[in-house]
């Protein structure tokens, strides 16, 4: 390679191009100097927090990342950086000594299933073979289907879609099942709100998924494969698409794969917005052409699966991990993590922290480390209260537990789930009922309607938690909410239903004192529930500026200038845009009168 | 305009040797007719051996699919944890509240509709709304109002250009 070349990467993942990240790259596509400057258009590197992201290497190998560039800043970059050596210290995303704290974040990381994302072009297979792409498969094809289970059971892997299957244990059924043709399938669909793993997997490195996939194929003695995924994804099935075309002309898919008997074709199904399709038997119901309501097992897909016949479900990222661990050996896998949680988890790590992204640590790290020094602590310079994992089957751990390793087991013993990745901060300024509220909405709204204690029994659970926000509640309200939970999820046949009261449990579990003062005393202590806090002005800051009154779209504040505003309580609907377009500080957000005080007034 | 019965005839022979077809082919036909309406399940039941009523019962189950056009702008309000967190309402408030329509509706002069949408995957922009397909993020009540004031310009300069 020439020796005066820069190489300048633009992560062009969703997130990105929310950010702005097109217009970056236009910038340097257009003006750049060809001779001395490679431009290579990348996935997510992870670093949400301050897309857009331009990487700059020069020639001599040392790398730095410019964050939140704008096209004036790639400009900037191009004269100073690019043309004259120097460092625009200014747009640096990251200090340029690597060893400040700051680069924890990528520090603590042990990147195994991301190592191509935000590295290589996902649109070009070029880009990932010389990444040692297509080796994993090719190593697999010498050593044969029993040799690659035998591969997977010593690295330990475990399915990444929640549950924790042993991978080995579900390719090994599958490929003893009796039944053809045999199905292989990924599962795309990722609907937890809150989580992206398999989106920036899939647009930042599809060709890790699809040599996972073909592999998985090989290695059950399957012909077909298919991918399910969220049609909400448009750009990851673009990549996908794109990547599937150049492995056909490869000769990597179609038949005779790589001069061998294996023969093999890949399909990509749009998901059409169900959560429930997301649990596997759905999911095959609704390839099938059908509406995706789950179904009984036994039997398992791995018996009775696509068309009846045997089927292999992995989710993205488990797939990911599959022709790294075939490539590099079990041990590069098993070395990280811990006794029985091998390997590394990614995470989308997002709400109240500093440093959001996409992030992949070892199996154990423990809470604490990941909020704090990965995520740089709480955005709002607030306390933390708490994390969610797992999203609406998910539980939160109180930061009093900070200390727990990640793990499958040590979640599962105080209550919450690894789930498939998604993790949300939470401040004081969190509401644990509201949240509460949030997932059971969504699990009344995603519930398929098959059995009874899901359907009823989630609405049922809303309608509670609804009243307790208005401060309606009932001193029984808290028994009979862990007690319809417990119901629910025994009563309900996959694993939505037996997993959706999660939320509510935990948060009665780890703050139930905030339940209590919501139906006692009628406080929100977070001062998040509409019906129990009230917004006033601050006489002594207002500057009677009118900024409010032209953000409330109730007409609930009024006043004249030179004096303080004041906002009918009536009228008032807690929309809180006043607050935000307030520039002095001058509102504040109370709690109601509590119910105590209320019962003193009357007596007296 | 080509007759939306030959679009569907179309798609439905594209996908003649697709198992399982029902749902590709109800998808392609709101790609390119923007949405399914009962005339075009009738048409698609006619031309394969499902049901209508079968093809009804995955309309109504998918929340993807609409059985009345969109307006001109296709807002998607993400409603995923983060945007929650982050002021989703608030978001949901201001555009009920400028384009006068509520969520799940469209507008009276066709101009908007206004969909509450699972996560987008975009979590670290939140609270982010997607208008037609284009995701803004970090959004306020202030930067709310302003990109739908760009809508409208744009739509007036359209007019008069
Ligand atoms: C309600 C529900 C939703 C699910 N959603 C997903 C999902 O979005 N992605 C996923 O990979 N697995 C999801 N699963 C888990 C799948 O049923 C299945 O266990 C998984 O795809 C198996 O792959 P793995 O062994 O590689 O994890 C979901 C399960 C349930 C019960």
């Amino acid at each position: 390679m020439n020796d005066t070349i820069y190489i300048v990467k633009i992560g062009l993942a969703s997130c990105g191009i929310a950010a702005g990240a097109t217009s970056v790259y236009q910038t340097f596509e257009a003006q750049m100097d060809r001779d001395h400057v490679s431009l290579i258009p990348t996935g997510c590197l992870g670093v949400c927090y301050c897309e857009p992201l331009v990487e700059v290497i020069s020639p001599s190998g040392e790398s730095v990342l410019y964050g939140n560039v704008t096209p004036k800043d790639a400009q900037q970059i191009m004269e100073q950086h690019i043309n004259q050596g120097m460092v625009v210290q200014h747009l640096l995303a990251f200090p340029q000594d690597r060893e400040d704290p700051e680069w924890d974040y990528f520090n603590k990381q042990t990147r195994f299933a991301l190592q191509n994302c935000g590295v290589i072009n996902p649109e070009d297979i070029n880009s990932y073979t010389d990444a040692g792409g297509y080796q994993g498969l090719k190593k697999s094809l010498m050593l044969g289907p029993e040799l690659i289970i035998k591969e997977l059971e010593q690295a330990g892997l475990r399915g990444r879609g929640g549950a924790g299957f042993p991978t080995y244990r579900k390719w090994q059924l599958t490929r003893q099942a009796v039944g053809k043709p045999k199905y292989v399938v990924c599962n795309a669909d990722e609907g937890d709100p809150g989580a992206f793993m398999d989106r920036s997997i899939l647009e930042s490195d599809p060709h890790s998924v699809i040599e996972g996939l073909l592999i998985a194929g090989y290695a059950i003695g399957a012909t077909q494969g298919y991918f399910y995924v969220r049609a909400e994804y448009p750009l990851a099935i673009k990549r996908l698409r794109i990547a599937l075309d150049q492995v056909r002309a490869a000769k990597l898919l179609g038949t005779h794969i790589l001069d061998t008997d294996f023969s093999f074709e890949i399909d990509i199904r749009e998901g059409a917005g169900a959560f429930v399709c997301g649990e596997e038997t759905a999911l095959l119901m609704s390839i099938e052409g059908r509406r995706g309501m789950p179904r009984f097992r036994p039997p398992y897909p791995a018996e009775k699966g696509l068309f009846h016949c045997p089927t292999a479900i992995n989710n993205v990222e488990t797939l990911a991990n599959v022709p790294r661990i075939m490539y590099q050996g079990h041990a590069a896998y098993s070395k990280h993590g811990t006794e029985q949680s091998k390997g590394t988890k990614v995470f989308a790590l997002a709400g109240k922290v500093n440093r959001g992204g996409l992030v992949e640590i070892p199996m154990g790290m423990n809470v604490n480390e990941l909020v704090f020094a990965i995520g740089g602590g709480i955005s709002t310079g607030k306390p933390f209260k708490a994390i969610q994992t797992g999203g609406p089957s998910g539980g939160c751990i109180p930061a009093e537990l900070g200390e727990t390793p990640v793990d499958y087991e040590n979640l599962a013993q105080i209550g919450a789930i690894m789930g498939s990745g998604g993790l949300l901060v939470m401040d004081e300024d969190t509401c644990m009922i509201d949240v509460a509220k949030f997932f059971l909405h969504f699990a009344r709204e995603e519930s398929c309607g098959k059995c009874t204690f899901c359907r009823i029994g989630t609405e049922k659970m809303l309608q509670i938690l609804t009243r307790i926000s208005q401060g309606e509640g009932k001193p029984t309200d808290i028994q009979v909410l862990a007690d319809l939970g417990q119901k629910i999820q025994v009563g309900s046949m996959c694993g939505l239903g037996q997993s959706v009261p999660n939320p509510v449990l935990t948060t009665l579990k780890y703050f139930r004192q905030e339940y209590e003062a919501h139906i006692d005393a009628g406080i929100c202590p977070a001062k998040q529930c509409k019906s129990l806090i009230d917004y006033q002005i601050v006489t002594e800051t207002c500057r009677s500026c009118n900024l409010c009154v032209i953000s409330c779209p109730v007409k609930a504040i009024s006043g004249k200038k030179g004096q303080a505003y004041q906002i009918n309580e009536t009228t008032c609907v807690r929309c809180g845009l006043c607050l935000d377009s307030c520039r002095f500080n001058a509102i504040r957000v109370t709690s109601l009168p509590t119910k105590h005080t209320e019962a003193t007034t009357e007596v007296i | 305009m080509q007759d939306p019965l030959v679009v569907v005839e179309k798609i439905v022979a594209r996908h003649r040797d697709t198992p399982g077809a029902a749902i590709p082919i109800l998808q392609g036909i709101q790609n390119k007719l923007g949405y399914v309406s009962p005339l075009f399940l009738q048409k698609v039941a006619e031309l394969t051996d499902i049901p209508a009523s079968d093809l009804y019962g995955i309309v109504t189950f998918y929340s993807q699919f609409r059985l009345d056009p969109v307006g001109r702008n296709h807002v998607q309000i993400c409603h995923g944890t983060a945007c929650h967190l982050a002021g989703a309402e608030k978001v949901t408030d201001v555009l009920e509240h400028e384009t006068k329509t509520s969520c799940g509706c469209t507008s009276a002069d066709k101009e908007y509709t206004l969909e509450k949408v699972a996560c987008i995957g975009c979590c670290s922009l939140a609270p982010v709304i997607n208008i037609n397909g284009k995701i803004h993020g970090h959004l306020t009540a202030e930067k709310t109002k302003k990109i739908l004031k760009g809508i409208t310009r744009e739509k007036d300069e359209g007019e008069k250009g």
